[in-house]
């Protein structure tokens, strides 16, 4: 483990005032995962500057989604540190809740949201505002949860509001409110985790603009996809991970999908038997 | 767990119309239900129900399982469930009668009557929420242990408590205001309101609905799910706990096997108020009303003659009836599926 970094509580990293000064949001250093003899994720180092969206890309199993869970405080790794706004992060103080508070915010594929409940308690859940006895402002967190949906979804006049219930929302629509959610929340860095599955192609092009929405107003996003045209379309560097490794880390331009396609295909080419049996 | 991908068929209409504004009281299906089963009753038996001692009675007996149905309402609402709490009326009671019986102090005995329950809860919580044993069974488990343990350390006898009469704390929890009003009743109501606020109003209340409807959704919020999960069985406990002091103070008597006959109705008042078996809501108006219908059904149904035969038959009707207007209610989009259904298959 890494009980000896000379690092801070995560906590505090939020108030060292993380609008200046620092050169990548988040840097993982040769950060491991095994689950029993299993090597989810071996070694990685990656580097996310402030206003990049990195597009983390490979099959499944490659490892994306642990490392996205590592990132965000769900999952602690088996050992490797982790920098965020170039402080070191004590993995003894690192959470879920650590990581909201340094404005780092998660859109899993399909466990963002709570289906039956409504919008202004997704909205607010695992940092509702309330009273010092823990009961919740119901009405401030509804007029917020209206300002959101208007100003930074655009949900106007769709028949959406804060008391509409997550069943109510079509798939491109659950994945703007998440979005929408983490803008409101200020984070720094939006974890995008295959935003656009199962999604049909008018609901992926909403999906799209909010992640460029995100590249707008400056903050840094990670995003992991399946489909390579949507990533390759947005991302400004687009990093490859094969069985738990960093095998490419490709700046945008360089390569064009037709290329990058081919790339991916024969990472397997030489061990394309084990690739079929996994 | 159900599945984002999945969009429903018949998305509800998203303006507010007049159904969908209904559909948003809370507990309005079993309060439509609850007025038509009194008037029903007053219809059938005007004389047993236009005088008050039906109700006297019904306010003094029902409380109990009240108290028993706004706890499960948290713990369903969770996505969990509790079969352990009938033996928590025997194992509880036990504590209370034993005290009050050996020592006299009936306030303490109170009080460990409640930690008593609290402690079968936060067992249960923690063999769900740390070993990770679902709630179902766990819970079968330790209904048998903690009621066999009541059963063993009474030896199977039963307590008489007398010396309860006059004491305050029976005044307090089962006495009668102005001498009409049973004490429980409005002990039974406080907690209403303080569990619908809980629920629908605190942090923690929130985490729960969270938990029922998706875990790891609550899991990457932030949510203690561990922590929560057992937070809400030792409650439930508790919950359980008060109701075994109110049951043994009212009957001013305990036996080894008292808590026999709440598993079900405690459990199909919470069904009969809307609460989803499937987690992520919870109606604490549809329980307490719940309860009470569940309550009256056999008292009511004997006064208004019928055999004593149909009683269950009468429940059974009522149960399957109040159920399907709640999910009629909520998803307008059923009546066209039902229709269909029956279409096809004639």
């Amino acid at each position: 483990m890494t009980g000896e970094t000379t690092s801070h509580p995560a906590g505090a990293a939020a108030g060292a005032d993380p609008g200046r000064g620092y050169t990548h949001i988040v840097r993982a250093q040769r950060i491991s995962v095994s689950f029993g003899n299993i090597r989810a994720l071996s070694d990685i180092d990656l580097a996310i500057g402030r206003n990049e969206i990195v597009g983390l890309i490979g099959d499944n199993g490659a490892g994306k989604s642990t490392l996205t869970k590592v990132l965000t405080g769900v999952l602690r790794p088996t050992s490797g540190r982790l920098f965020i706004r170039d402080q070191p992060i004590d993995w003894n103080q690192y959470s879920v809740r650590a990581a909201h508070r340094l404005r780092f915010e998660t859109v899993y594929q399909e466990k963002s949201l709570g289906e039956k409940q409504p919008l202004w308690r997704n909205f607010f859940v695992g940092r509702q505002i309330t009273n010092r006895w823990g009961f919740i402002k119901v009405r401030e967190e509804r007029r917020i949860a209206d300002e959101i949906l208007k100003r930074h979804i655009g949900f106007r006049g769709v028949g959406i509001d804060a008391d509409s219930t997550v069943s109510q929302l079509s798939g491109g629509e659950r994945q703007g409110i998440a979005i929408g959610r983490a803008m409101y929340f200020d984070s720094d860095l939006i974890l995008l985790d295959e935003p656009t599955v199962a999604l049909a192609v008018k609901e992926v092009q909403k999906v799209l603009d909010f992640v460029r929405s995100i590249k707008r107003s400056g903050r840094a996003c990670i995003y992991i996809e399946h489909n390579l045209a949507h990533v390759h379309a947005l991302a400004d560097r687009l990093v490859v991970l094969d069985r738990g490794r960093i095998v490419a880390d490709i700046p945008a331009g360089t390569m064009s999908l037709e290329e990058l396609t081919r790339f991916l295909i024969g990472l397997h080419a030489p061990a394309g038997a084990a690739g079929a049996a996994q | 767990m159900s599945d984002a991908r999945a969009v429903p068929t018949a998305l509800p209409p998203r303006h507010g119309g007049l159904w969908s504004r209904l559909a948003r009281i809370e507990g309005l299906p079993i309060v439509v239900v609850f007025f038509v089963l009194v008037g029903a009753f007053v219809y059938f038996a005007p004389e047993v129900f236009l005088r008050w001692p039906i109700y006297f009675s019904f306010l003094t007996t029902i409380p109990p399982m009240l108290v028993l149905a706004l706890g499960l309402t948290l713990v369903i609402a969770a996505g969990e469930i509790d079969l352990s709490f009938p033996s928590v009326l025997a194992f509880s009671g036990f504590l209370f009668a034993w005290t009050v019986r050996h020592t006299g102090l009936d306030w303490p005995a109170a009080a460990l009557a409640l930690a008593g329950g609290a402690l079968v809860g936060a067992v249960n919580g923690v063999l769900v929420a740390v070993v990770g044993i679902p709630s179902i069974i766990v819970t079968i488990g330790t209904q048998f242990f903690w009621g066999g343990i009541a059963v063993v350390l009474s030896g199977g006898l039963s307590y008489s408590l007398q010396r309860l009469d006059h004491t305050l704390l029976a005044g307090i929890f089962t006495g009668n205001l102005f001498g009409v009003l049973p004490m429980q009743s409005l002990w039974a109501a406080a907690l209403a309101v303080f569990v619908w606020f809980l629920l629908n109003r605190h942090r923690f209340g929130e985490h729960l609905l969270f938990i029922g409807d998706n875990r790891e959704v609550a899991r990457v919020a932030g949510i203690n799910v561990r922590r929560e999960v057992i937070k809400l069985f030792t409650l439930m406990g508790l919950f359980a706990g008060f109701g075994a002091i109110l049951l043994t103070m009212e009957n001013r008597n305990f036996f080894s096997t008292q808590g026999g006959g709440y598993l079900l109705p405690a459990l199909a008042a919470v069904f009969i108020g809307g609460t989803s078996v499937f987690g992520g809501s919870g109606k604490v108006v549809g329980s307490f009303f719940g309860a009470y219908i569940i309550g009256m059904l056999d008292a009511g149904i004997v006064a208004t003659g019928v055999a004593g035969f149909w009683v269950q038959v009468i429940v059974g009707i009522v149960f399957v009836v109040a159920v399907v207007f709640h999910l009629l209610m909520e998803h307008p989009g059923r009546f066209i599926t039902i229709a269909r259904f029956f279409r096809r298959s004639s």
